[in-house]
């Protein structure tokens, strides 16, 4: 539209047109300066990516190139203290509990968050009235920019004694059933992966719901409309035309949450037990991930390799969280150009 | 020690000097028991300073290292400004602490325990002076129905716990020793460190030095203590304060925390068994009395849990400052010399009003001593005696 209108301003000035032809030709300094700005904080953006990437593995180096990849990934248990005792022993630092945890509770999160997340997105873009709508989205841009640490402070001193009763009631029913029994096996203690999982929950649903709205947002309004119009009730209509056509964008925002779950440190730190030493196999039991043990032990990381293995488990993470955001990226501009 | 005085407690408490009795009753708790002295000769040595104050000192130091003695070294460093050098201490743990002395950033370094050989040979800049500065107690709490402060323990008994081989509160060995409490049929729930802590490390220090119980099950010696062990059993939580919340809200919970924020957090804790056989209040006399009657190698490298003294809380940590023998500049060397004769002497007034424990006199003046061995240029920066001690 601005563009047809200014094709269609006063008949062009002779002095004009010189001067544009002129800025053609010799480009002045200010627009040299800009590209080079542009351009430059571009390059800069990912020459500090690869500067991080390639310190990470330099760092990681002496640990990989003394224990080999393949023992850090197939080892579960995580004991610095035994390193100095035997160099050449065993490799001490096994790493697949962390990779384990951070799965585990990012999942759980994921499962507890996304149905939620569609459900108040949908409710913000086509239920609410306009007079709800924005203070509820407000709201929940907020709970998006509350600091981690807080959430795990409230974790640890709110959300553990709400959650104890309850989990040891199910704890109680589910415990003896064969197969999944394990998985729900008492005692309850508090902080557990259950517990990290509730709190990543409630931390990645502002991010999937915010994503979900926009994807909801572009649903062509044509099609909403033809759906009412041949006598579609509202969930009708919201299935057939939003839901439907929506299903690749909310796979890619849940996909962005769990590169938010993946990486968060310190709320799942405080409230997920730390025990380093294997994976536990019930979800009531204590557990760590791989940023939460860099961020226990790299300050007095000093036994031997000990430092270089958690820089290790920083690789872990980094690759980790790069294919699932990578993933949910593409699947996002996927759906942004079947739409457009 | 004797234990029979026990009843009679809190008439004792303010009576005769010997260290006999140890409170027990539960309402006896609030006051404080004759090993808990609150004499300010105790809190506040008013150690005199040997050391002349050296002119041409550099107007700023720079330490780095332990968390562990942060708190106060805050207070000396904004107290000793006023005598016209700026410390800036980062509290960045001891292991960064002692990577920056090693490679000369900082002109000290802190760290809860001792430099092994290693360590040591790693040093850029010579040989490394080991000070010890304050005294820190690190204290066993519980949250279990009815019992008040003061469930006696001893080293094996609490070694079993963190062993995972005594999981009951109302197990014989802990009934054996608490015959004044009524000990419920309840799982104990442990908790841990789960970050590299100064804190753990006198913990297991103690567990290693009482409990053979402990040290077999963590495999042997070079591996049940340090600060992180691989815990057979428990909770992890991150910081004094992630032990502490999993401690107070899990009934039956055992954990260990420093002695400061046990009391600020008004934590029930145990009375622990000491060398001589007594059970120790943790409280700043008692963990002042820890380094009054042992005997320490001559570079002082070395902890202080479970010494010998009739008063000796037994789970007791110092934390040592790192400073080259060689010094590279004068002002720095002396500014050096200025801020730590200071700091042993005069400064140890401060650590009580925080619950840190002034050194007892006996490893004050080896401390001390250290700082003659500071050199420049091949020579001693200060020399000075210490004055033999008043006797009292």
């Amino acid at each position: 539209m601005s563009a047809s209108g200014q094709a269609a301003a006063p008949p062009p000035v002779t002095v004009g047109a010189e001067a544009r032809a002129l800025s053609r030709q010799r480009p002045r300094l200010g627009d040299l300066t800009f590209r080079a700005l542009v351009s430059g904080s571009g390059a800069l953006i990912v020459a500090i990516f690869l500067a991080i990437g390639i310190f990470i593995l330099d760092e990681a180096w002496p640990a990989i190139s003394h224990y080999g990849i393949g023992s850090f990934l197939s080892g579960s248990r995580w004991a610095p203290s035994e390193a100095a005792l035997n160099l050449e022993g065993k490799n001490p630092y096994g790493i697949l509990q962390f990779v384990y945890g951070t799965v585990l509770t990012s999942a759980i999160a994921l499962l507890l968050a996304v149905p939620i997340a569609v459900g108040l997105a949908l409710y913000i873009t086509e239920i609410a009235p306009s007079l709800i709508r924005r203070p509820l989205a407000y709201v929940i841009d907020i709970l998006a920019s509350v600091p981690s640490v807080v959430y795990g402070f409230w974790g640890i001193f709110a959300l553990i004694p709400a959650v104890k009763p309850v989990a040891n009631d199910l704890s109680d029913w589910l415990h003896s059933i064969p197969v999944v029994g394990p998985i729900f096996a008492g005692p309850f203690f508090g902080p557990s992966y259950f517990v990290a999982a509730l709190v990543l929950a409630i931390m990645v649903l502002p991010i999937v719901t915010a994503i979900c709205r926009e994807v909801f947002a572009v649903a062509p309004l044509a099609e909403k409309e033809a759906a009412l119009a041949l006598g579609a009730t509202r969930w009708e209509m919201i299935k057939l035309a939003i839901l439907k056509r929506s299903r690749v964008g909310i796979f890619g925002a849940a996909i962005l949450g769990l590169g938010r779950a993946f990486g968060e440190t310190i709320a799942v730190t405080m409230v997920i037990g730390n025990s380093v030493l294997g994976i536990t196999t019930s979800i009531f039991g204590q557990g760590a991930t791989m940023p939460s043990v860099i961020a226990n032990e790299f300050t007095e990381a000093t036994e031997p390799f000990h430092l270089d293995s958690l820089f290790v488990v920083a690789l872990c993470l980094l690759v980790v969280s790069l294919i699932v955001n990578t993933a949910g990226k593409l699947i996002i501009s996927r759906v942004g150009t079947r739409i457009a | 020690m004797a234990v029979a005085g026990a009843t009679a407690v809190v008439f004792a408490a303010i009576g005769s000097s010997s260290a006999s009795a140890v409170s027990t009753s539960a309402s006896a708790t609030k006051k404080p028991t004759k090993q808990c002295s609150t004499s300010l000769k105790v809190l506040r040595p008013h150690y005199t300073n040997p050391v002349p104050k050296l002119a041409g000192a550099s107007d700023s130091l720079s330490g780095a290292g332990s968390t562990f003695v942060n708190p106060i070294m805050s207070i000396w460093s904004s107290t000793f400004a006023k005598q016209g050098t700026k410390v800036a201490y980062q509290s960045i743990g001891s292991g960064g602490g002692i990577a920056q002395i090693q490679a000369q950033t900082v002109d000290f370094g802190a760290t809860d325990i001792a430099l092994s050989d290693t360590e040591a040979a790693a040093a850029k800049g010579g040989p490394i002076l080991h000070v010890p500065m304050v005294l820190g107690a690190v204290v066993a709490v519980y949250n279990v129905k009815g019992l008040a402060n003061g469930l006696r323990l001893d080293g094996e008994t609490l070694g079993k716990i963190y062993a995972g081989q005594i999981t009951k509160w109302n197990d014989p060995a802990i009934k054996a020793q608490n015959s004044q409490f009524a000990l419920p049929d309840q799982s104990i729930a442990v908790a841990h460190r789960s970050d590299g802590s100064g804190t753990s490390a006198i913990f297991t220090d103690y567990l290693t030095k009482t409990s053979p119980s402990w040290t077999a099950k963590l495999g042997g010696e070079a591996t049940s203590r340090g600060k992180t062990v691989a815990w057979p059993v428990g909770i992890g939580g991150k910081g004094n304060e992630g032990v502490a919340a999993v401690v107070s809200q899990t009934e039956g919970a055992i954990g260990y925390v420093e002695l400061q924020y046990a009391i600020a957090q008004k934590l029930t804790y145990a009375f622990v068994k000491n060398s001589t056989g007594a059970y120790i209040e943790p409280c700043v006399a008692t963990v002042r009395a820890a380094v009054d009657k042992g005997v320490f190698p001559a570079d002082l490298r070395t902890t202080v849990t479970n010494e010998p003294g009739p008063l000796a809380y037994p789970i007791t940590g110092t934390v040592y400052a790192l400073i080259y023998q060689n010094q590279t500049d004068e002002g720095k060397a002396k500014a050096i010399v200025n801020y730590f004769s200071w700091m042993l002497t005069i400064g140890q007034n401060f650590p009580a009003s925080i619950n840190y424990a002034p050194m007892g006199s006996l490893l004050q003046q080896k401390a001390l001593l250290q700082l003659g061995k500071i050199q420049f240029g091949g020579k001693p920066v200060v020399k000075f005696t210490i004055p033999k001690a008043k006797k009292k």
